[in-house]
């Protein structure tokens, strides 16, 4: 790949110029280049610890302690299930089942055709709204147990 | 002035107090753990490494000190005029054998089949703990073996994270080939991008890292039980010669 | 550019004419007794002011007690309106915020940092994003105050990157307060500089402990170290640091305002002030609550939170998140303060309250909370990263109705052992849920326990 023709590798360099190279600015690299490319690809890490001159395994070390960098891109949809406390209660690990059956995917995982990335998270605060999924970013409430997946497949249509 | 010199240096005093009842002396800036041994009471460690930073990770150096509700890590504790500390109690070794016992269960350690038997400081505890059996159920975790490198071997199945040969490599070598990569149960020592140890691009292959593994995580290749001698002290002398 | 009180109020009351001629709908719930039995301090602009305009903030007498503090006061005053209102840390641990500030306000240095802790991990607790996407500038305010205080011109919010929205609005509230100069150089010609950056979380519930919060900021896996040495010795970059939750800092502004004894009149001896409380699971009313300090949990339950939900009875409330613990209902008339918490083995914790009706199985939420620990464990301590494992494996059995009496032996022991030999407070802490649904429930254990086998 020839990156200086990358139109995304200059994005993400103008975001370093931004935090001046700063070494302890790594997160907030990692968060833009996610944001760019949508996930953190073995390239894009190797290039961004040498523009920050980092050791590799450093970089790497940082990726994969936070949940929320993604070594692989995630598909065209992704479904967030919230497994936090007031979900849980209200029986989020159905909903979670319901879904890894009807794609056949386990959380953390993307459908064979790239459509759907199944993920799940620690609360994101909307806890009155019990159980909660969020579709491609969208926060949806109070989801039925009974039958979870019609915001999703409207999503996926 | 600048910003490295902010901090006022807090001038080095003599300091007395009791480890086990024992009156002794050490000076401000050392640890429970460096007195202790100065004046030969032994505090079992296992992260610990002289020379290398103090992590304090491993918790087997737990120490009681009076009037603390917690045990202290003595590799870590600064020592202060008058304080109490016991490093024997059967709290404290009771504490000490259920870490030990975990270390033991976390992944697989059977030593008839590993290169470090009889150089080993895993093993080594639990002699002189007197670890006969393990309480706590084994996990067994299973990790793949890394033999790409023509001299080392990486085992993580093997391994208990005390990370010294992240350290070395970093701050003796000053190579930083190796960090720990994923967390919790699931952390392994990854070399570069989680790439074979044979293409590190970092790596200069000093071997550092194999000297001062406790475990048989970290071995020289083609060389039997009776071979292996762990040149952990080497790192110490190291230190100490470039004062 | 705004630098003087006078200008500020001049403001002020230009954009309450504005609002007068243009008014806010403000929510008819506000009316209902899920509100008028609340007391509102931390949030009390909540839904009363655009978060997205400082003027708005200024027009309710915002900044106000920013300038009071650099015009009036010096910083040792601050601190001590602080001590006297006897304010602790509401992120948890309850340490007093003045004697904090005093520590690091006291010790040399030509660097110091305020850091406001936004990573607001606790499943169930939304308190602290309420604040920060409602009203933002309340802490940026708070902060600067901080600053003045401890002698620190740099701050840092640290913010979980699930918090999008709340990014957002801290992040303009910093660009408009930079731009009237209400943040920045010579703050009202008073010489004090102040600036505040953003730090993301990247997804690590143990970035809400102190150092490892620090080793995030630094661009570092969130790790933490063993104290001493204490932040006000050796924080971010090595150097004294303040670090405060938001709700802390959300106090500082009323105090700096009406006196530290007004705000310890409120609420009770040892803990004064309010806490916002986050009421979720099987109760009624769901949603964020602001109640002073020493109001029973049987009011916050049934009066604020109408009880169970519909046709179920009330077991017991979880408080604390997964550090803290399962209280029973015959403690419901315990007056809430971070002393009688602990004493009913649970704490105060960020604020979460999770109410458990008839259906669930303690056991089987001891397990959420320490498979919730286990997956968060960072694994630099043997204790925590396998201890919480064990634990969780251990629960499994309990569930599946597998244990033995020896199993139940090793429960104990085993989170004894974890809770005094972890390097931080996830691990210290991750014992409480088993250890308090042990003392109240019991027997959800013995049921656990297969007889056959002996």
């Amino acid at each position: 790949m020839n990156i200086s023709a990358d139109d995304r590798y200059n994005t993400l360099e103008k975001s370093m110029k931004k935090l001046s190279y700063e070494k302890n600015a790594l997160i907030e690299v990692l968060h833009s280049a996610q944001e760019i490319f949508g996930y953190l690809g073995i390239d894009t890490l190797k290039y961004i610890a040498k523009r920050l001159k980092l050791p590799y395994s450093k970089v790497y070390g940082v990726v994969t302690f936070y949940n929320y960098f993604r070594l692989k891109p995630k598909g065209r949809h992704n479904v967030v299930v919230c497994l936090g406390t007031a979900c849980y209660i209200k029986g989020s690990e159905k909903i979670l089942e319901k879904i890894e059956k009807r794609f056949g995917i386990k959380a953390g995982e993307t459908t064979s055709d790239e459509a759907l990335s199944l993920l799940t998270a620690r609360c994101f605060g909307s806890c009155s709204l019990a159980p909660v999924i969020v579709c491609d970013e969208q926060i949806k409430g109070k989801v039925s147990l009974e039958n979870p997946l019609c915001d999703i497949e409207e999503m996926i249509k | 002035m600048g910003f490295g010199i902010t901090m006022i240096r807090e001038k080095v005093r003599v300091k007395s107090f009791k480890i086990n009842d024992i009156c002794v002396t050490g000076q401000s800036n050392q640890t429970i753990l460096e007195v202790a041994r100065d004046n030969n009471i032994e505090i079992p460690t296992m992260c610990y490494l002289e020379g290398l930073s103090c992590v304090g990770s491993c918790r087997m150096c737990i120490v009681e000190i009076k009037g603390s509700h917690e045990p202290t890590p003595a590799c870590t504790a600064k020592i202060k005029e008058g304080m109490e500390v016991t490093t024997n109690s059967p709290q404290i070794e009771a504490a000490r054998k259920m870490i030990l016992s975990m270390m033991f269960s976390e992944r697989s350690h059977v030593c008839s089949t590993c290169v470090a038997n009889g150089d080993c400081e895993l093993q080594n505890k639990s002699v002189e703990l007197e670890l006969e059996h393990s309480e706590v159920p084994y996990l067994n975790q299973r990790f793949e073996i890394d033999a790409s490198h023509k001299n080392f071997v990486n085992d993580p199945n093997r391994c208990i994270l005390c990370t010294r040969c992240i350290r070395v490599c970093d701050e003796i070598e000053g190579a930083h080939a190796l960090d720990l990569a994923g967390r919790g149960l699931n952390m392994r020592i990854v070399h570069d991008m989680d790439e074979p140890w044979a293409d590190s691009q970092s790596c200069t292959s000093c071997g550092k890292c194999v000297y001062v593994c406790p475990t048989g995580a970290l071995y020289e290749k083609d060389i039997s039980e009776e071979e292996v001698i762990k040149k952990r002290g080497i790192i110490t002398e190291l230190i100490k010669n470039r004062g | 550019m705004i630098t003087s009180t006078a200008e500020l109020q001049e403001l002020a009351s230009k954009k309450r004419e504005d609002n007068e001629k243009n008014p806010r709908e403000i929510s008819p719930e506000r009316s209902t007794p899920f509100y008028t039995k609340q007391r509102r301090i931390v949030l009390e602009n909540e839904g009363l002011i655009d978060p997205d305009d400082i003027e708005d903030y200024i027009a309710h007498g915002g900044y106000m007690s920013l300038f009071k503090a650099l015009d009036e006061m010096s910083p040792k005053e601050v601190i001590e309106e602080v001590k006297i209102s006897a304010l602790r840390g509401r992120g948890g641990g309850g340490y007093p915020t003045g004697l904090k500030w005093e520590s690091v306000s006291k010790v040399q240095s030509l660097q110091k940092y305020i850091i406001c802790n936004g990573d607001e991990g606790d499943p169930g607790a939304f308190m602290d994003r309420a604040v920060m996407e409602s009203d933002p500038h309340r802490v940026l305010e708070g902060m600067a105050i901080a600053g003045y205080a401890c002698g620190a011109n740099k701050g840092y919010i640290y913010v979980r990157a699930e918090y999008p929205i709340a990014v957002e609005k801290l992040n303009r509230a910093i660009k408009q307060a930079t731009k009237l100069g209400i943040l920045g150089e010579n703050i009202a010609h008073s010489g004090f500089n102040f600036t505040v950056e953003i730090r993301l979380g990247a997804g690590a519930f143990v970035c809400g402990e102190a150092t490892a919060l620090i080793a995030s900021i630094e661009g570092n896996r969130g790790h933490p170290r063993q104290k001493p040495p204490h932040l006000s010795d050796h924080g971010l970059w090595g150097q004294p640091t303040v670090l405060n939750n938001v709700e802390t800092l959300a106090n500082i502004t009323p105090i700096i305002k009406n006196g530290g004894a007004w705000f310890k009149a409120i609420g009770t001896e040892s803990s004064s002030g309010t806490k916002v409380f986050a009421l979720t699971g099987h109760i009624k009313n769901t949603g964020l609550v602001e109640v002073p300090m020493g109001t029973t949990l049987r009011e916050l339950i049934f009066d604020i939170g109408g009880g169970a939900t519909e046709g179920r009875k009330f077991k017991a409330i979880q408080s604390g998140g997964p550090s803290g613990g399962c209280i029973p209902e015959h403690l419901l008339d315990l007056q809430i303060d971070y002393e009688s918490l602990k004493s009913a083995g649970s704490i105060m914790g960020s604020g979460g309250l999770i109410v458990i009706d008839d259906s669930s199985n303690m056991v089987e939420i001891a397990r959420f909370f320490m498979d919730f620990c286990r997956s968060e464990s960072c694994g630099k301590c043997t204790p925590c990263r396998v201890g919480t494992t064990e634990l969780t494996l251990l629960l499994d059995k309990f569930i599946k109705k597998e244990a033995t009496k020896k199993d139940f032996e090793l429960l104990k022991e085993m989170c004894n052992m974890v809770k005094s030999t972890s390097l931080c407070g996830l691990g210290q802490t991750a014992p409480n849920p088993v250890l308090s649904t042990i003392r109240y429930f019991e027997d959800e254990y013995l049921a656990g326990i297969d007889t056959k086998c002996h």
